[in-house]
């Protein structure tokens, strides 16, 4: 791996740090990120390995303030007012030895009217005992717009539990764009917790994405309370679970207030003796709100499985097709 | 004479007890185009499904033979790796495969210059659709296109096509039968159903169908005749010219004999015609 040159890096004079970045940008690619990003100095980016900050790179318009915790780190991610970052903001978490506690308590604050996307990866690439704990808030300004994207590689032994809980709180006129993807080897045990509220005319949209193996467990939990007129909610769920692995999928939204529209989307291929469940709750505290719901869990659609056998492939060929296409 | 690549001998068809195809026979050729017309319900598409092979379209009684070899009990990858593909009247959404992908799925070895050619016969360009995903964000004349596309792609020996002209604008009718003309000059048999004159005008035979029943099989001209002498008197002999659809008779006719439409549509043809000249 080549040596990151970028400038503002205090950190790089520790002993030993070239050694673990280059570990780090390893595991950084294998959740899908791409490592020549982190070099550009026109790209902000925050990169922690278990309690350390290797790389803090700020940007205009951009400001990180982090403390190391025991297990962890603190971290504040500020985007300053009307600041319209044009580069992704890339993050890096992650564990390198197969054992270990992270824990990220992050706090992010993108002003009012800033526009700004985040593209954070985390990995575990060895984990045989990992615990990831990441408890976060996050606040969208009045008619900011924050697209946040986050990918996780977890290796393949099946030893990580990963438990994100975060809590959002979009202003008037903001938009929450985000979508968590888990697709690569294994998942281990993730409880995803999520719970966004939703001012007038705001916009949420959530995406999950994840495909359990062996005895992989995956638990998504998302509530979206449309509290403001005209507020708007998606959430859009992929899980495909095969051998013993389990997913249960619990979203909740709210209507709350005039004009405000929701719809949940859940989709869960099962195969093998995996377990899915969906549980779907919709509450609607105002005539004039409206909340859908859809789900199909199960075995893969038969209309799509005969299209593409009539091109030749077999079933598993198909099967398979239909999955990495549902969770890409 | 050639030898049929596809020959439907008695089949006949029930599904939740109902009698869907009886007593099907069909030859159908190499390099020639075979259309099936027949009203809505007729058992057209139970047909390509049936030759396909698709679940709940298991033949009660009859075979079907593809190249003279019996595969009536194979599998849809079966039939498909024989050289049978079939084109949806409805083609499924896929989230997350790009059309590109979705239209080289059928083509061994890959080729990717195949696979833009193919998008370029239906008039997509593949520098714009190549990397789209074939999902609910195409428009539903998109996606057939897109079907027929990935048909074409495949270079089948047989290839089914269920309306592909549905759902395709006016303008573009032509593009279609262009196609289809290309693909059985290239030597495919194309078994083409359809409701539009422009594609009927492709084909070199054309059978109808009725109730599950195969009426006729002939020359394009000669079915036309068969329309006027047989089904006109048939429709006159009801008393209910110019069909007057409140009539509980007329009404179970439509139901009951899908030719009934067709016929009506021949003979405003001719009528226009009459008025014309
Ligand atoms: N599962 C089923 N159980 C009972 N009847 C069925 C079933 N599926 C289809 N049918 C009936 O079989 C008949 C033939 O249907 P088919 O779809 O083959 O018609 P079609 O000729 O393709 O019509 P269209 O022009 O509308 O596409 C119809 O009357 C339909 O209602
Ligand atoms: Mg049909």
């Amino acid at each position: 791996m080549s040596t990151v040159v970028k400038s503002k890096h205090a950190i790089e004079n520790r002993p030993g740090w070239a050694d673990e970045m280059a570990a780090m940008l390893e595991a950084y690619q294998q959740a899908g990120g791409e490592p020549a990003a982190l070099q550009l100095p026109q790209v902000a980016t925050l990169v922690v390995s278990a309690n350390t900050v290797l790389m803090s790179h700020e940007i205009p318009g951009i400001h990180f303030q982090a403390e190391p915790l025991e297990h962890g780190v603190k971290a504040t991610i500020q985007v300053e007012p009307n600041a319209r970052i044009e580069n992704p903001v890339h993050l890096c978490f992650g564990v390198i030895p197969a054992e270990g506690i992270q824990h990220i308590l992050a706090n992010y604050e993108i002003g009012d009217g800033a526009e700004v996307k985040f593209l954070a990866h985390c990995s575990f690439p060895n984990a045989v005992k990992v615990q990831h704990l990441m408890e976060g808030s996050i606040h969208v300004g009045k008619n900011a717009s924050l697209t946040y994207t986050e990918e996780h590689f977890h290796g393949q032994t099946g030893g990580v539990e990963v438990l994100p809980r975060v809590r959002v709180k979009v202003d008037e006129g903001g938009r929450f764009n985000t979508t968590f993807v888990l697709t690569r080897g294994r998942i281990g045990r993730m409880v995803f917790d999520y719970e966004v509220e939703v001012a007038a005319t705001a916009v949420v949209e959530m995406t999950t994405k994840a495909y359990g193996h062996a005895d992989d467990e995956v638990v998504v939990k998302e509530v979206v309370h449309l509290n403001g007129e005209k507020a708007r909610g998606l959430t859009r769920t992929r899980v495909a679970v095969r051998d013993q692995a389990r997913s249960q999928v619990f979203t909740t939204m709210e209507g709350n207030a005039p004009g405000a529209r929701g719809h949940m989307d859940c989709t869960e291929i099962v195969r093998d003796r995996a377990v899915a469940q969906n549980t779907p709750l919709v509450i609607v505290r105002d005539d004039q709100a409206q909340v859908t719901h859809e789900a199909a869990i199960g075995s893969v659609n038969r209309k799509e499985l005969e299209a593409l056998l009539a091109r030749g492939l077999d079933e598993d060929e198909a099967v398979d097709l239909i999955i990495r296409g549902m969770i890409r | 004479m050639t030898e049929p690549i596809l020959k439907i001998e008695n089949l006949s068809l029930r599904r939740e007890d109902r009698p869907i195809l009886n007593d099907v026979n069909l030859e159908i050729y190499p390099a020639q185009v075979h259309a099936l017309l027949g009203l809505n319900g007729s058992g057209k598409s139970s047909l390509a499904y049936t030759i396909m092979g698709c679940e709940g379209y298991t033949p009660d009684r009859g075979r079907i033979l593809f190249e003279g070899k019996d595969i009536t009990h194979l599998s849809i990858t079966e039939r498909a790796r024989l050289g049978i593909t079939l084109a949806w009247q409805e083609p499924a959404r896929f989230e997350g495969i790009p059309v590109g992908k979705y239209v080289g799925l059928g083509v061994n070895p890959p080729d990717r210059e195949r696979v833009i050619q193919a998008l370029e016969a239906v008039a997509l360009p593949a520098k714009v659709y190549g990397y789209r995903s074939a999902d609910k964000t195409l428009s539903g004349g998109e996606r057939k296109r897109v079907e027929l596309a990935a048909v074409y792609a495949m270079r089948p020996r047989l290839a089914i096509l269920d309306e592909p002209d549905s759902g395709i604008d006016i303008l573009s009718l032509g593009e279609i039968a262009n196609l289809i003309r290309r693909m059985a000059i290239e030597g495919v048999a194309v078994f083409l159903i359809t409701h539009r004159d422009e594609l009927v005008e492709t084909a070199d035979v054309v059978s109808l169908i009725c109730a599950g029943t195969i009426l006729f099989t002939g020359k394009p001209l000669e079915a036309r005749r068969y329309f006027t002498s047989r089904c006109i008197p048939h429709l006159e002999a009801l008393g209910s010219q110019p069909w007057d659809t409140s009539k509980p008779e007329v009404q179970e006719a439509f139901a009951s004999n899908g030719l009934l439409k067709l016929v009506a549509q021949a003979a405003e043809r001719q009528t226009g015609k009459e008025q014309s000249a």
